[in-house]
C-alpha cells in the first residue's frame, strides 16, 4: 500500500498561491538586450509593426510554477508509506539494544526512540528506557519527558548487549507494552528476554535494515597482513574499503594504507590481503572502516603486528677483517631493516623473549641451553638453524633426532661443483604448495655447491620446504610445541652456497621471521598481571586516552580476549610493561549472526523500507526546473547564442546528473584549483620579491611596503623591474615562483609544519635566498637571546641551512651593485650573518679578496629591521622616520643600497663575483 | 609599481600611439608624392620658369648675369608662379565617432584621424598650409604635423558633432570629416559660412559596416554611445528596412547640399583601406572648380 503523508502539512496552504503567482509572473515581459549604436538617432521615431509577445510564454509559465509547486511540496516533507505510530496505552517499555551494532545508524535509532517516547507523553503513557548494555537492573516507570532528558544522554556502548538473560530476570511485574529497537543481531539471551516481554504484554520490534560491518581480525600471514570483515546481514555486492592508520615518523597519526574487500551479493564474510614493508606493519596501530561509525568497524592492532626481535648466535669466533666471511654477516644485512637483532650469550638473549633465534652453524649446546631454548621453543619461538662446517663435522642429530633439529643429518654432507668432486653446482627447484616460501621467485644464479644431508625418513618429505633441483633438501622444518625449528643446510655466509648474496635470501628471512606470530597469550598465564589501558575505544569507535581508567587484571582481559569487551573492560590497547595487547568488540569467538525472531512477532522497519523521504526528490526536482528556467529565459531573451547554447545543454545535463548522482560533485574536487593558478601567472609575469606572511597583519603590511619601496628603487636605478610584491604562505604557496623571501621573524610566530620545512628546504637547495629580519637589531651579537632570536632559532632549526659566520668585508654582498660596507636597516647593526666560505678558501695572490663560495648564500640574517628602512607608500613617500635629520635619510639610502646589492646578489649569483676576477683574468691573458 | 610609476607608463603608451598615428598618416600620404602647385605663368616661386629680356622696370637685382653675358641684351631670370593653398581639417571629436562595430575594426574616430592626418601631411609635404578648425589659421611647414596630430586626438563629450568652419581662410579648402548621423542642420549652417567666403572642399561620411548593415534581431534597446539616447523595439529585424530607407535618405541630402556648395561628397566604410578614400579626397581637393 502506497500512502504519503506530509511532516508539515500547512505548508502545503502554499499551493493556494499558485494562482496568484500565474497572474503575476505572466505579465513580466523577457528582458531585452542593450546595444550600443551610433546611428540610433535614425531609429527615433519608427514605431515596431508586430508587437512582440511581452508576456511569458505559458510553457514557461508552467515550468515556474511547478518549480514552485515542488518546492513547496518538498517542503512540506512529504514520506511515502510513513510508518504507522505505536496505537494502545498503559505502561510502555522502550527496549533499545545500544551496542557497537547500533553506533552506525545511533542517530536515527535515538530519534526513532525520542518519537516513540514524545508520542507516549502525548498520550499520557507512563515509559521506561532500558538500554541493554548495561548491567541488568528492574526499569522504572516514570513520565515520559524525564526519559526524553534520559535518551538524549544514553551513548552506544562499545561491546555488546550480552546480558539479556539477567534483563529477562528483572523485569517488573505487571502488564506493559514494548517497543524494541533491535541492532540485528543475534546476541545470547535475545530469545528468553524476548519472551518475558511477551508474557508482560505486546511486543513490537524495529530492527532497522542497513549493511552491518565489522572487522573481526587482523593476523599476518606469510608476511601478509590478512583482515576479515564480516556482515552478518548480508548485502549487495560492494567494494569494502577498510584503511590501515598508524603513527608516521614525526608521530603524526596517519592513512598507512588501503584494503579492499571484494563482496559478493549475499557474502558474509570477507578477507582482504596487504603486503606491507615491514617498516609501515610495525606502525600499524588501527584498522578501519571509513565511515562506519562503529566501535565493530575498528580493529585495534597490538604485539603480533610488530616488529620481531631476533637473536643471532654464531659458532665461530669473530675473526677480524673477514666481515664478509663472517657467518652472520649476511643475516645481520638482512635483518637490520627489518627487525630487532639481539646480541650475546643464549642464555642472556632468551630473556630478552625473541621471536626468532637464529643459530648459524652452531652444533653443540650445553644442557640447560637446549633445555632452557626448548622450552621457549615450544612457548611458540621460531628456532632458524644454519649449517656450516662445525655442524656437518659434528655428530648433532647423527643416530637419532636432536630435538633442536628438524631432521636427521647424515656423515658428512656432500660436496656438488668443487675443484675435487664431478658435477655443477645445483640450483633451486621452485618452492612447493604449503611451504612458507611458495611464490618467491628463484632467481637463476642461486646454486648451492656443498650442503649438509638429511637422513632419509619416512617424514623428511612433509618437513621438507625447500629443495634443491634434484630433490635434496635444503630448509627442513618441524613443529615442536607452539613453536618450529627450522634448518638451512647452508652456511648463512656464501661459503657453501650463492644464496645468501641474492635477494631471494632477505625474502626467505622475512617469511620465516614474520611467520613466527606473537601468540595471544592464555589467559591463566595472564594471572595476576595488570594491564593499563592505553586507548580505549567509545560506542562510535573513537578512540581516547585511557590514562584515567583503572588498571585491568590479567585474567579478566584474558578473558575480555575470548569473550569480547564489557563494561569492566572496554575494548581498546592494554599495555603491561613493554607488551601491549588490544581487546577488539569482535573476537574470535563472537559469531556474528542475524537476529532470528519466533514466527508471528512482526518486525517493523524490515516491511516499511518503503518509508521514503520524499523531501530531497522534491526539491531537486525544483531545482532542476528553475536551472532550466533560466536557461530557458536566456534563450527567450537570445542570449544564448551557439556556443552558449552548447555550454547551456552540457549545464543541464549536469544539473539533471547531479542530484542522480551526489559521487559525481566529489570526484571533480581533484581539478586544478584557478586561484592557484592564478597566484601562479602573478608570480611569473616578472621578477616578485616576496615575503613571508606571518599572521600578524601589522608585520605583513609593513612586509609589503618595505618590498614595495624596494621595488621601486630597484626599477629606478638598476635593469631589475619588479612586480609588486606578493606576500606567501609557506604552507601552501608555491615557493619556487620566487628568487627571494623576507621572512621578519616576530615572537610567538606558529612554527611551519613539517611539510612546510619540506618545502623550504627544497626551495633553499634549488637557489632561493632568505632573508631573516629579527627586528631587534641586537640579536646578531652573540650571546644576547631576545624573544625574536629565541623565534628565529626554534624556527631555523629544522631548515637546511649551512654553517653561517659573519659577513667578511669582502663578501659579494658589499660589492654586487654598491660599495658598500654597513647594511643598515632601521638599526645600524654591522653584524650580518650569511654562509661562511669554505675552509680551504684563501686570498689568492693578486686577487682583491678571498674566493667566496660559488653560489648564492642561501640564508641571510640579520636584525635590522630593513622593512621599516624601505617602506615607502605608493606615492613612494617613506613610511618610517629613519634616524635623525640628514643622517637618517642617509641610512635610509644605504638601506636601499643593501637590498639593491642584495637582490643583485640573488638574481645574479656569482656573475659579481667573478667581475671583479676580470682585471686578473685580463691581465693573466695579456701575458 | 606606484601610482607615480603607472602614470608614466600610461603617458607614454599615449605618447606612443601618436608616432604609430603619424606613421600610419605618413605611410599613406607616401603614395600621393605631388609637389606645389605649378600656376604655369611666372611668378613667386623656386622653380626657374624661362629667361627674358630685361625690360624698362626690371630692377638690376632681377637681370640674370650669366645669361645675359652669353648674348648682347640683358635677361631675366623668371620663376614659375607657385601659390599654397589653405586647408582647413574639421573631424568629429563627438561620442558618436567612437563607436566600433566590431574590435577587429578601427572606431569611426580613429579611421577619420588616420585619414584627416595623412592628408593634412601629404598637403604640408605638397608646400600647402594645413590647419585644424579651432587651432588657428592654417600654416604651412613640417613642423605643423605634430601640432596637426595633437589637435586631431582631442575628444568631445557631445553625442553628435557640430561642425564649424571659422578658422577657414578665403577661398581655401575645407575637409570635414563626420558620420554625419546627427542633426544636420549645424552643418548646413556652417557649409553656408564657408560657401560664402569662397571655401570648397570635401565631405567624408565615416560608417561602420553595422550602421550600413544593421544586423540586429529580437528585442533591443539601442543606445547612443554616450549613452544620452536610447531607443527601444521589441522586434530590431522589423526595423531594418526602414532604417536603411532613412540611412539613404540621409546620404541622399548631405549628396544634395554638397551639389548645391560645389563639395565633394565621399562615403567612406571603416573596414575598407583607407589609401582610396586619400587618394579620392586629395584628387577632389586638388580639382578646379
Amino acid at each position: 500500500m502506497n500512502a504519503v503523508a506530509f511532516v508539515q502539512p500547512l505548508l502545503l496552504l502554499g499551493l493556494v498561491a499558485l494562482p496568484i503567482l500565474w497572474l503575476i509572473l505572466r505579465a513580466v515581459p523577457p528582458a531585452a538586450k542593450r546595444l550600443r549604436f551610433a546611428a540610433v538617432m535614425l531609429l527615433l521615431g519608427l514605431k515596431d509593426e508586430t508587437r512582440q509577445a511581452d508576456r511569458t510564454p505559458w510553457w514557461l509559465l508552467m515550468l515556474r510554477i511547478v518549480a514552485l509547486g515542488a518546492a513547496i511540496i518538498g517542503f512540506a516533507g512529504p514520506v511515502l508509506n510513513p510508518t504507522p505510530q505505536t496505537p494502545g496505552s498503559g505502561p510502555l517499555l522502550v527496549v533499545l539494544d545500544g551496542g557497537w551494532a547500533d553506533a552506525a545508524d545511533w542517530g536515527q535509532r535515538s530519534e526513532k526512540a525520542a518519537a516513540i517516547l514524545a508520542e507516549a507523553e502525548r498520550a499520557g503513557r507512563v515509559v521506561a528506557l532500558v538500554q541493554l548494555t548495561q548491567a541488568p537492573q528492574t526499569p522504572v516507570f516514570q513520565a515520559a519527558d524525564a526519559a526524553i532528558a534520559r535518551l538524549s544522554a544514553t551513548e552506544p556502548a562499545p561491546w555488546a548487549p550480552d546480558q539479556m538473560a539477567g534483563w529477562a530476570d528483572v523485569l517488573p511485574d505487571g502488564d506493559f507494552a514494548t517497543f524494541w529497537l533491535s541492532d540485528g543481531l543475534n546476541h545470547p539471551g535475545r530469545a528468553a528476554l524476548r519472551a518475558a516481554l511477551a508474557a508482560r504484554g505486546d511486543v513490537r520490534v524495529h530492527q532497522s535494515p542497513r549493511a552491518l560491518l565489522a572487522l573481526s581480525g587482523a593476523q599476518i600471514d606469510d608476511g601478509a597482513v590478512v583482515l576479515t570483515l564480516q556482515r552478518p546481514l548480508g548485502g549487495p555486492a560492494a567494494r569494502v574499503e577498510a584503511i590501515a592508520r598508524g603513527p608516521d615518523p614525526a608521530g603524526i597519526d596517519r592513512e598507512l594504507a588501503r584494503f579492499i574487500f571484494d563482496l559478493g551479493a549475499g557474502d558474509v564474510q570477507g578477507e582482504a590481503r596487504l603486503l606491507l614493508p615491514p617498516e609501515l606493519r610495525n606502525r600499524l596501530n588501527r584498522f578501519e572502516i571509513p565511515g562506519a561509525r562503529s566501535a565493530g568497524a575498528v580493529r585495534l592492532a597490538d604485539d603480533s603486528l610488530k616488529r620481531r626481535k631476533v637473536a643471532i648466535l654464531s659458532g665461530g669466533t669473530a675473526k677480524e677483517g673477514l666481515t664478509l666471511l663472517d657467518q652472520t654477516h649476511y643475516l645481520r644485512q638482512a635483518l637490520v631493516p627489518s627487525t630487532e637483532v639481539i646480541d650475546g650469550a643464549l642464555g642472556d638473549v632468551l630473556k630478552a623473549s625473541p621471536d626468532v633465534v637464529i643459530l648459524a652453524d652452531v652444533a653443540r649446546l650445553t644442557g640447560t641451553d637446549t633445555a632452557a631454548l626448548t622450552e621457549w621453543v615450544e612457548k611458540g619461538g621460531l628456532l632458524l638453524r644454519f649449517a656450516g662446517p662445525r655442524l656437518a663435522a659434528s655428530d648433532v642429530s647423527r643416530a637419532e633426532l636432536d630435538p633442536l633439529m628438524p631432521v636427521r643429518l647424515r656423515e658428512g654432507g656432500r660436496e656438488i661443483g668443487g675443484a675435487m668432486s664431478w658435477g655443477e653446482p645445483r640450483p633451486l627447484a621452485a618452492f612447493g604448495e604449503g611451504s612458507p616460501f611458495q611464490g618467491l621467485e628463484i632467481p637463476p644464479e642461486v646454486t648451492v655447491s656443498e650442503q649438509v644431508l638429511a637422513q632419509p625418513d619416512p617424514d623428511l618429505a612433509a618437513r621438507t620446504i625447500a629443495a634443491l633441483a634434484d630433490g635434496t633438501p635444503l630448509v627442513t622444518r618441524r613443529e615442536l610445541g607452539a613453536g618450529q625449528v627450522v634448518l638451512v643446510h647452508v652456511t648463512a655466509n656464501a661459503e657453501w652456497s650463492t644464496l645468501p648474496l641474492s635477494g631471494l635470501f632477505v625474502q626467505m628471512l622475512e617469511r620465516l621471521a614474520v611467520s613466527a606470530g606473537g601468540a595471544v597469550p592464555k589467559p591463566e598465564t595472564m594471572k595476576g598481571q595488570t594491564w593499563a589501558p592505553l586507548r580505549v575505544l567509545d560506542g562510535f569507535g573513537i578512540a581516547r586516552p585511557g590514562e584515567d581508567l583503572a588498571g585491568v587484571d590479567g585474567a579478566v582481559l584474558g578473558g575480555a580476549l575470548g569473550t569480547g569487551p564489557g563494561a569492566d573492560v572496554p575494548p581498546g590497547v592494554y599495555t603491561q610493561g613493554a607488551r601491549s595487547l588490544a581487546v577488539n568488540v569482535v573476537t574470535a569467538q563472537t559469531v556474528l549472526a542475524p537476529a532470528e525472531w519466533p514466527a508471528g512477532q512482526a518486525i517493523e522497519g524490515m516491511q516499511t523500507d518503503g518509508a521514503r523521504d520524499l523531501k530531497g526528490v522534491f526539491i531537486g526536482a525544483a531545482l532542476v526546473l528553475v536551472l532550466g528556467d533560466i536557461l530557458a529565459a536566456l534563450w527567450l531573451s537570445g542570449r544564448l547564442g551557439a556556443a552558449g547554447g552548447r555550454v547551456a545543454g552540457i549545464a543541464l545535463a549536469l544539473a539533471l546528473a547531479v542530484p542522480l548522482n551526489p559521487r559525481s560533485a566529489l570526484a571533480q574536487d581533484s581539478a586544478a584549483d584557478p586561484a592557484r593558478d592564478d597566484i601562479a601567472i602573478a608570480a611569473t609575469e616578472g621578477v616578485v620579491l616576496a615575503y613571508v606572511r606571518t599572521g600578524d597583519a601589522a608585520l605583513d603590511d609593513l612586509s609589503a611596503a618595505g618590498l614595495l619601496g624596494l621595488s621601486d628603487r630597484l626599477t629606478e636605478r638598476t635593469s631589475i623591474e619588479p612586480l609588486l610584491p606578493m606576500g606567501v604562505d609557506i604552507e601552501t604557496d608555491e615557493l619556487a615562483f620566487f628568487p627571494f623571501l623576507y621572512w621578519p621573524v616576530s615572537p610567538g610566530q606558529a612554527l611551519p609544519s613539517p611539510r612546510a620545512y619540506d618545502r623550504l628546504n627544497a626551495y633553499l637547495r634549488s637557489g632561493g635566498m632568505i632573508l631573516f629580519d629579527t627586528r631587534d637589531g641586537d640579536l646578531s651579537g652573540v650571546g644576547t637571546a631576545t624573544a625574536e632570536g629565541d623565534t628565529l632559532r626554534a624556527i631555523a632549526a629544522g631548515l637546511d641551512v649551512p654553517a653561517l659566520n659573519v659577513i667578511p668585508a669582502d663578501h659579494i654582498l658589499t660589492r654586487s651593485f654598491y660599495l658598500i660596507q654597513n647594511f643598515p636597516g632601521r638599526f645600524d647593526s654591522p653584524v650580518l650573518w650569511v654562509e661562511a666560505a669554505p675552509a680551504q678558501a684563501e686570498a689568492a695572490e693578486g686577487m682583491p679578496f678571498a674566493p667566496q663560495n660559488d653560489g648564492v648564500t642561501p640564508v641571510v640574517i640579520g636584525g635590522n629591521d630593513w622593512a621599516s628602512a624601505w617602506a615607502t607608500d605608493e606615492y613612494g613617500v617613506a613610511l618610517y622616520p629613519i634616524g635623525r635629520g640628514a643622517g637618517g635619510e642617509r641610512q635610509r639610502e644605504t638601506a636601499y643600497r643593501f637590498g639593491i646589492n642584495l637582490i643583485m646578489h640573488v638574481l645574479t649569483g656569482n656573475y659579481k663575483s667573478d667581475q671583479v676576477h676580470v682585471p686578473a683574468l685580463l691581465e693573466r691573458l695579456g701575458e | 609599481m606606484t601610482r607615480a610609476g603607472t602614470l608614466r607608463v600610461e603617458a607614454e603608451r599615449l605618447g606612443q600611439s601618436l608616432p604609430a598615428l603619424l606613421a600610419e598618416a605618413e605611410r599613406l600620404s607616401s603614395a600621393l608624392s605631388l609637389g606645389l602647385h605649378g600656376r604655369k605663368r611666372a611668378g613667386q616661386g623656386a622653380d626657374f620658369w624661362q629667361y627674358r629680356p630685361a625690360m624698362p622696370g626690371d630692377s638690376a637685382r632681377s637681370i640674370d648675369w650669366r645669361r645675359s653675358a652669353r648674348s648682347d641684351a640683358p635677361f631675366v631670370r623668371e620663376r614659375e608662379w607657385q601659390a599654397s593653398q589653405g586647408v582647413t581639417l574639421w573631424v568629429d571629436p563627438s561620442r558618436s565617432m567612437q563607436f566600433q562595430g566590431a574590435s577587429a575594426r578601427p572606431t569611426k574616430a580613429g579611421r577619420a584621424a588616420v585619414l584627416a592626418l595623412s592628408l593634412g601631411i601629404s598637403l604640408l609635404k605638397g608646400g600647402e598650409r594645413v590647419g585644424v578648425e579651432g587651432q588657428g589659421r592654417p600654416r604651412a611647414g613640417l613642423a605643423q604635423i605634430g601640432a596637426l596630430a595633437q589637435a586631431l586626438g582631442v575628444l568631445q563629450g557631445d553625442e553628435y558633432g557640430r561642425p564649424s568652419l571659422k578658422d577657414v581662410v578665403t577661398h581655401g579648402r575645407a575637409v570635414v570629416i563626420s558620420d554625419f548621423l546627427g542633426d544636420l542642420a549645424p552643418l548646413q549652417t556652417a557649409l553656408a559660412q564657408a560657401a560664402d567666403k569662397g571655401v570648397r572642399g570635401v565631405m567624408i561620411q565615416t560608417l561602420d559596416p553595422v550602421e550600413e548593415n544593421f544586423p540586429f534581431d529580437g528585442r533591443t534597446i539601442f543606445q547612443s554611445v554616450g549613452g544620452g539616447i536610447s531607443f527601444e523595439t521589441q522586434e530590431a529585424g522589423d526595423l531594418r528596412a526602414r532604417y536603411l530607407d532613412r540611412l539613404a535618405a540621409r546620404k541622399a541630402e548631405l549628396a544634395a547640399m554638397a551639389r548645391a556648395l560645389g563639395w565633394h561628397l565621399m562615403c567612406h566604410h571603416t573596414d575598407a583601406p583607407a589609401l582610396p578614400a586619400l587618394l579620392w579626397a586629395h584628387q577632389a581637393l586638388g580639382q578646379k572648380r
